[in-house]
């Protein structure tokens, strides 16, 4: 996933004032607004108690509570709790006295255009902890010196001569003031002209620290509500059948006997607006059933009887698209893009000594979150509420704003602890759907989908065809390498040039890119109506696969150790430029490698009757590796060990990285074991959980041993799907040991059992 | 027993006791306390519970084990329980698996200390599967874990059986 895709149209002014909001007496409360050129700092504002509403980031109260707003919705990605803690940090806060709130989005009214009033509010990309780097420091700095400068007059001692302490001001001669009893004072301190300077690494007491979720509790007692726990009292509860073919009609509609069931009000249909981007508007023409509570719109639903009429799409199938990129791929056309062309790949493959091809194909996937999309809405004449799951409250708002003429700050969403993005809930058909039928009926509605529905009705991560070549000199050194991919663009209908469309199947700086001296990436486009949009962890998934599995078939075509291999790629400790700007540090990828190899006992490789496979992998200036062991039971395929290092910069939570680490693994192993939706006359063929099944306890492995490599002098790097690209090779590379079997097409279980 | 029940319904004897016919409905007890059920015999127990009850924390979402309850102390699925057959049974919630102080249960603070948690949305029915499986088998084997029926696509699985092991074996709390 990528932050190109999930930016479209949000671009956030860099130019912010840092903002103190007075609030109710003996309160500090400190905010971030965007600012344009002619904003004044903006005057002390009062704010309401409530916490959704809450205006600032950080909230001191006269007995020293603290209270923190979590800016990024929190899909599990635990920036709930790392965002607040990089806060609390800086304001050398008392972490025990820490309370933190799911901000929802902040907006405001800026002549009619929305100011977005917490920067930059989007969860499960990566982006969030890489972002809060750059710009929430300041806010607990901010808050920090504005305490110290309070103090100050209060003591009568130099700001610059007190330190702080764990929510204490504490002055030279051993004074010591709580930041509760200096917080009202605090709050009428001028404002610096200049951002107040930031800690000192070396007095960071939160971040690099452990910490468990902050929901924790809430989560174990069945308090912390998610949106679909959300509740209106005269709220109409909202079912939807949708049209199996996404540019489909419906032919005949028979409510009768829906009508009939008690507590059904309403049956509805809802249609595509023409001409709006996917994700905008609702996914594929529906039947609606609205009723009084959930199991009466569910026993309506059953009792629909619906005729669908097939649209142009309505003979697709994922074979025939799979065929028609194998058929681009062994063929002479021009590629779609040209992705990156080092050197002379032909002209190096015309002196090679030795040449290696290979075919490897990563299904298509599906979201499957845990909460369904859900939506709960309320219109009034001058105001819509609306709690969602979403990981891009701003990109919900606009789909808000434009099916309701509201003004910017009439809009409030409120973002409740998500269960589950992955990419998922960057779009909003689902918000769409519920204001639609709220407008129809004049009522609030609660929408619910069926998570049959949402394995039906995706924006599907796209499989992929990638032919991999590579030539070698006579001294076995990798002199090219050629890939050429084919695959649906995940950009496609969503208003992005089409020279751009590669940007979300490919990355330019994929290894062995800036490796190999010749080097080239070719993309083709593949086009179906089957919709498409961000999925965690691609376009690594299916490249990752594809080229580190690859780099493992070339090891064994020299008969060599893949580690040797891998490790001689990489050739000494440097630097390399990277196309889209940074570098790629081959020195902090051969760590990696290391690491999980010596954990491993790699040196086993050659003669342990267990597997053992190997996989590295860069990605936003993040560096992971992978080494995984297995063994064959039969047909049982027993994963024995997975050792996973990471190299992110700075680490702000260790405890929630190292959970992000072996998440990711394991939801990669699960996608690679069984995971692939597949189409046929224009329809998915995955019609309920079953038919997708998440791997089982029984199917992974025991545990997920986590090397985090400390590198404190880099910026943090987002983590939230970094150690997914490298499990499925390093899987493969184990199941080739262990079996003599190459699996080239995922998902695993059902082409190694085929195979054996 | 009509005519029982006329000849037992005479005036109301002038203590503030008020005759009342027994009413049709479900009688159930859900996380101690009791409540009856006049609406649909066959509504799921997990839209009672949510829907009517508003206790949230058991989820909807099955395939994931997340609508666990205990049914007389056993975890189903809340919603493959149609209300007729729950008269007179006993069910605990998430909700309920605190003490009525606070305390919260061994398996709560084992995922607590463990972090045991994704998203979150799937937490109470491992949380409700695993005070099942401590029951029957209070050491359970990793073979035994295998069997839970939740999935997860967050990957918690491991850090679930790394808290399922602290109850087992005695050390939960923070140290």
């Amino acid at each position: 996933m990528n932050e190109r895709i999930t930016h479209d149209g949000i671009r956030l002014s860099r130019r912010r004032f840092l903002q103190v909001l007075a609030g109710g007496a003996g309160v500090l409360m400190v905010g971030i607004r965007t600012a344009r050129a002619v904003d004044a700092p903006l005057p002390p504002a009062l704010l309401g108690d409530n916490f959704y509403d809450l205006g600032a980031y950080v909230r001191i109260d006269g007995d020293g509570n603290v209270l923190i707003g979590a800016r990024d919705p929190d899909t599990g990605t635990g920036v709930a709790t790392s965002l607040p803690r990089i806060i609390a940090d800086e304001l050398d806060a008392d972490w025990t006295r820490v309370s933190v709130v799911p901000l929802g989005l902040g907006v405001s009214d800026n002549n009619g255009q929305p100011r977005w009033d917490y920067g930059r509010q989007i969860g499960g990309t990566g982006g969030s902890i890489p972002a809060a780097w750059n710009d929430l420091r300041q806010m607990g700095a901010l808050a920090r010196w504005l305490l110290l400068q309070a103090a100050a007059r209060q003591l009568g001692v130099q700001a610059d001569r007190l330190r702080c302490d764990s929510g204490t001001v504490i002055a030279p001669d051993g004074r010591r003031l709580g930041y509760g009893s200096l917080a009202e004072s605090a709050g009428k301190i001028a404002l610096p002209n200049n951002p107040p300077p930031l800690k000192a690494p070396d007095r960071y007491r939160l971040i690099g620290q452990p910490a468990g979720d902050v929901d924790a509790r809430g989560i174990v007692t069945g308090q912390t509500p998610f949106a679909i726990d959300h509740f209106y009292g005269d709220a109409l509860v909202a079912v939807l059948v949708h049209c199996p073919w996404p540019d489909g009609t419906l032919a005949n509609l028979d409510a009768t006997d829906a009508m009939a069931v008690k507590g059904v009000l309403k049956v509805l249909q809802l249609k595509p607006e023409p001409g709006q981007p996917l994700g905008h508007t609702v996914i594929a023409p529906a039947v609606a059933v609205l009723a009084e509570d959930t199991w009466s719109a569910l026993q309506g639903r059953q009792k629909l009887k619906l005729e669908w009429k097939p649209g142009a799409s309505g003979s697709e199938s994922s074979a025939a698209l799979e065929q028609q990129a194998d058929a681009l791929l062994n063929g002479k056309t021009e590629p779609t893009s040209r992705v990156r062309n080092d050197g002379d790949f032909d002209a190096a493959g015309r002196k090679a000594a030795r040449r290696v091809q290979a075919t490897y194909y990563q299904p298509w996937l599906a979201h499957a979150t845990a909460e369904p999309m859900n939506c709960l809405v309320r219109l009034d004449k001058d105001h819509a509420s609306v709690v969602v799951p979403t990981q891009a409250p701003q990109k919900a708002w606009a789909v808000v704003q434009r099916l309701t003429g509201l003004g910017p700050a009439q809009i409030e969403i409120k973002v409740p602890r998500v269960g589950g993005g992955y990419g998922r809930r960057l779009d909003h058909d689902y918000v769409a759907e519920a204001v639609m039928l709220a407008k129809a009926v004049d009522k609030p509605v609660r929408l619910l989908w069926t998570h049959g529905q949402d394995l039906e009705h995706d924006y599907y991560g796209c499989g992929s065809v990638h032919q991999l070549s590579a030539v070698m000199d006579r001294k076995r050194q990798l002199t090219g390498w050629n890939q050429r991919m084919a695959s649906a663009s995940a950009l496609a209908r969503r208003g992005v040039p089409d020279n751009r469309l590669w940007t979300s199947e490919l990355d330019a700086d994929q290894l062995p890119a800036a490796l190999v001296p010749n080097y080239r990436s070719d993309w083709y486009a593949l086009n179906t109506a089957i919709p498409r949009g961000p999925m965690r962890g691609m376009p690594h998934l299916g490249n990752a696969f594809a080229v580190q599995s690859f780099i493992d078939e070339i090891a064994q075509s020299m008969k060599e150790d893949p580690l040797d291999t891998q490790l001689r790629l990489l050739g000494p400790s440097r630097q390399l430029p990277l196309s889209a700007g940074g570098v790629l540090d081959t020195g902090r990828l051969i760590k990696v490698l290391k690491l999980v190899a010596d954990r491993i006992e790699w040196k086993n490789w050659l003669h342990s009757v267990n597997g053992l496979g190997i996989a590295c992998w860069h990605l936003n200036g993040a560096y992971v590796a992978h080494a995984i062991e297995v063994a064959m039971q039969g047909e049982r395929l027993i994963i024995q060990r997975v050792v996973c290092a990471v190299d992110v910069g700075r680490v702000i939570n260790p405890q929630g990285l190292e959970g992000q680490v072996a998440g990711a693994t394991l939801d990669a192993l699960s996608n690679a074991l069984n995971l692939a939706i597949t189409f046929k006359d224009g329809q998915i063929q995955q019609h309920h959980p079953k038919d997708y099944p998440l791997a089982t306890m029984a199917q992974l492995p025991d545990a997920v041993e986590v090397i985090v490599v400390p590198n404190d002098d880099l910026p943090p790097a987002g983590a939230s799907f970094l150690a997914m690209p490298t499990a499925a090779p390093a899987l493969a590379n184990a199941v080739f040991r262990a079996t003599a079997v190459r699996v080239r097409r995922l998902p695993l279980m059902k082409e190694l059992l085929r195979l054996l | 027993m009509a005519l029982a029940q006329d000849l037992v319904t005479p005036a109301a004897p002038g203590n503030g006791i008020v005759p009342e016919k027994v009413r049709d409905g479900i009688d159930l007890e859900i996380n101690g306390e009791h409540y009856r059920h006049t609406g649909d015999p066959q509504m799921p127990l997990l839209w009672y519970l949510r829907d009517v009850l508003r206790l949230t924390g058991t989820k909807y979402a099955r395939e994931t084990g997340a609508d666990l309850v205990l049914l007389n102390g056993k975890a189903v699925s809340a919603i493959a329980q149609p209300m007729v057959k729950l008269a007179g049974k006993s069910v605990i919630t998430v909700e309920g698996l605190a003490a009525n102080d606070g305390g919260l249960h061994p398996v709560q603070q084992a995922f607590i200390d463990e972090d045991a948690i994704g998203c979150g949305y799937c937490t109470p029915g491992w949380l409700i599967a695993a005070v099942d499986l401590l029951k029957r088998k209070p050491r359970p084997t990793d073979d035994d874990l295998d069997q839970l029926p939740n999935l997860c696509r967050c990957g918690c699985q491991t850090r679930v059986r790394r808290a399922i092991k602290r109850v087992a074996a005695g050390k939960v709390g923070p140290a």
